[in-house]
């Protein structure tokens, strides 16, 4: 069981207040991502869930019963940190045991979760290692490991894939994806990567400054986002976002075209531009359009085959039935 | 320092600073090697002869040896001990957020700068005179009999003596390696279920190991050759002859330099055990 509520929540350093009254529900076996931009609060708000900072105002509950006054132990969550805060002189099976450990559990019964744990992560063989001996995915894994023997309500983790390469990410991502099919308990995930944001969550929170933009699944977020914000912080490359006569020719002060939504062609087209760069993926081609008179930059993206060039003139024509289009307060206009 | 050319022209530019240093050490080492062969009373006849092995026998069967070497490691073990033990309560606590951090920790640190000399003179003047000792004072006001520190209680007042001002090193050191813990660490094992008491012991402590070690081995450099403190206020008397007091007495008092340098001799094997039996229990934490 895992259902984390957030009633009315704020949050203050000294008097700068860092979280506005926040309303938040987690449910039971649910993957909630946070993302939003640096300084957003992010960080704050998990550790305020984990009790590592207490909250101004406001009440956290978890599955039912209030748990604002209550510590972080008894709280029965485990935190992942982006640092890993593995315990440097002990071995990964020490590492490992210390929460069980702590909860007094006894010998047997730790073995035992130990070797899942290590047979489910592939640390087997490092069980007698130190940390320090240790690659960073694997030290991962073994922050990982250590708080999954506790069997926590939910797991909350802080941009834990951050200090990882690219590849290494990409694979450890399928793994704590794998691990939440597995375990069905509640996940609540930080990142800023929104590549992790869209794949793994049920639901994604996006945050602007403690405030709390939109809530709901990947797909709701890429296909409606509730304001401009939200627009241009889902979806890679980003949204573009157009203002003046062309967006008023839809009755609105913003309209939104993503990349993938733009025909190009050499000919002819309702929009045209001058390619500035035209980065190939092999896949995908992203070509940067400037001098379109619509806005600084206009984002592209096409199959991996187009031949266009710095200085070649391209047309675009958007797909019409997925044009955003946003008021003046940036709201979403359905 | 790569190159062969390089590594030649390091080898020089040091070998003034080696060559010094090696002569700063060996100088003194031979002359009391030489002299602890001779009988050589300055005032009585100076240089009288090669005695041979004669001045080390004579220094370990005098009755004043084995205590003295007793009192040292009492003096050593007990100054260790405190320091170590306080210097990480005191870290601890430095460590802490609170109103005039700096100024406290300015004042923490102050009894270091103070010679050896003037603070035992400050102390057996100004606390621990059985007549207008601070203590005294504060034993009458009590009702007590003042206790005459120096020589009722003189071990234990010389130990807590020399602990005064060897602990604000042992905290200085403790505070900067207590400042480089990773405070998500600690906030892991509060989560894990550690309370504080056991978050100390298990993340704490091993994270200050290095820096005790550090602590420990310097300091024994350091405690093995007291002397102002003891100089100052008992003279040695009440069982307070440290080793190095009982070679002063010897090569100073009784004016017997022969004598005195096979004391050293000894000192110097001393020095040797003890830094072997340290390298053994806590010299392993230095590694890695
Ligand atoms: N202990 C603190 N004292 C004062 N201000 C703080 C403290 N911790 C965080 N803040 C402020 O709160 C805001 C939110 O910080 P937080 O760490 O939650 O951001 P974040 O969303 O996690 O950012 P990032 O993506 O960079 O990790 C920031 O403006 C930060 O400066
Ligand atoms: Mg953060």
């Amino acid at each position: 069981m895992g259902r984390i509520q957030l009633e009315n929540v704020t949050k203050s350093f000294g008097n700068v207040e860092v979280i506005p009254p926040l309303n938040l529900t987690i449910e039971d076996g649910e993957f909630a991502v946070f993302v939003g931009p640096s300084g957003c609060g992010k960080s704050t708000l998990l550790r305020l869930i984990a009790g590592l900072e207490d909250v101004t105002s406001g009440t956290i509950s978890i599955d039912g019963t209030e748990a604002t006054q209550v510590p972080p132990a008894k709280r029965g969550l485990a935190m992942v940190f982006q640092s890993y805060a593995l315990y440097p002189h002990m071995s990964v099976r020490k590492n490992i045991a210390f929460p069980m450990k702590m909860a007094g559990i006894d010998e047997a019964e730790q073995n035992k979760r130990i070797e899942a744990a290590a047979k489910a992560l592939n640390l087997t063989d490092y069980l007698d290692r130190k940390p320090g001996q240790l690659s960073g995915g694997q030290r991962q894994r073994v922050a990982i490991g250590r708080a999954i023997v506790r069997e926590p309500a939910a797991f909350l983790f802080d941009e834990p894939l951050s200090n990882l390469d690219a590849a290494l990410r990409v694979g450890m991502r399928l793994e704590i994806s794998e691990l939440h099919e597995r375990l069905e308990t509640t996940m609540i995930y930080v990142t800023h990567d929104q590549v992790e944001a869209m794949t793994m969550a049920d639901k994604i929170v996006v945050l602007r400054a403690g405030v709390i933009e939109q809530v709901g699944s990947p797909l709701e977020l890429y296909n409606s986002p509730c304001n401009t914000f939200v627009a241009g912080f889902i979806g890679s490359p980003k949204m573009n976002l157009i203002e003046g006569p062309e967006a008023a020719k839809y009755n609105a002060q913003t309209i939104g075209v993503r990349p993938e939504h733009l025909e190009v062609s050499a000919e002819s087209g309702d929009w045209s531009g001058r390619v500035s760069v035209s980065e190939h993926l092999g896949s995908d081609t992203f070509l940067h359009v400037h001098d379109t008179g619509l806005a600084d930059s206009i984002t592209v993206r096409t199959d991996g085959n187009v031949s266009f060039k710095h200085g070649d003139r391209v047309f675009m024509t958007p797909r019409a039935d997925v044009i955003h289009r946003f008021d003046a307060q940036g709201l979403r206009i359905e | 320092m790569a190159t062969q050319h390089s590594r030649s022209a390091a080898r020089l530019m040091m070998a003034p600073a080696v060559i010094l240093l090696l002569g700063w050490m060996l100088v003194p080492l031979t002359m009391t090697l030489f002299f602890s062969f001779k009988k050589y009373l300055p005032l009585r006849g100076g240089d009288l002869g090669w005695v041979g092995f004669d001045n080390y026998v004579r220094f370990v069967t005098s009755s004043a040896f084995w205590p003295s070497v007793v009192t040292t490691l009492i003096i050593v073990g007990g100054v260790l001990a405190i320091t170590v033990v306080l210097g990480v309560l005191l870290a601890i606590l430095l460590n802490q957020p609170m109103w005039g951090q700096g100024m406290v920790r300015i004042l923490v640190i102050a009894p270091f700068f103070v010679m050896p000399t003037v603070s035992a003179l400050v102390w057996k003047n100004m606390f621990m005179d059985p007549n207008y000792g601070l203590l005294a004072h504060l034993w009458k006001f009590f009702g007590a009999t003042p206790v005459e520190w120096l020589s009722q209680a003189s071990l234990p007042s010389i130990v807590m003596i020399v602990s005064w001002q060897w602990l604000p090193f042992a905290t200085l050191i403790l505070l900067t390696a207590i400042q480089s813990l990773d405070s998500e660490q600690l906030e892991a094992a509060e989560m894990d279920g550690a309370p504080a008491l056991k978050r100390f012991g298990y993340i704490t402590l091993p994270h200050l190991s290095r820096a005790i070690t550090v602590v420990i081995l310097i300091q024994t450099i350091f405690l093995l050759s007291i002397f102002a403190e003891i100089f100052v206020t008992t003279g040695g008397a009440f069982g307070t002859k440290t080793l190095s007091y009982l070679i002063f007495q010897r090569v100073l008092e009784s004016q017997n330099v022969g004598l005195g340098s096979a004391g050293g001799v000894y000192a110097i094997i001393l020095a040797n055990i003890v830094a072997i039996f340290l390298m053994r229990i806590v010299g392993k934490n230095l590694d890695a």
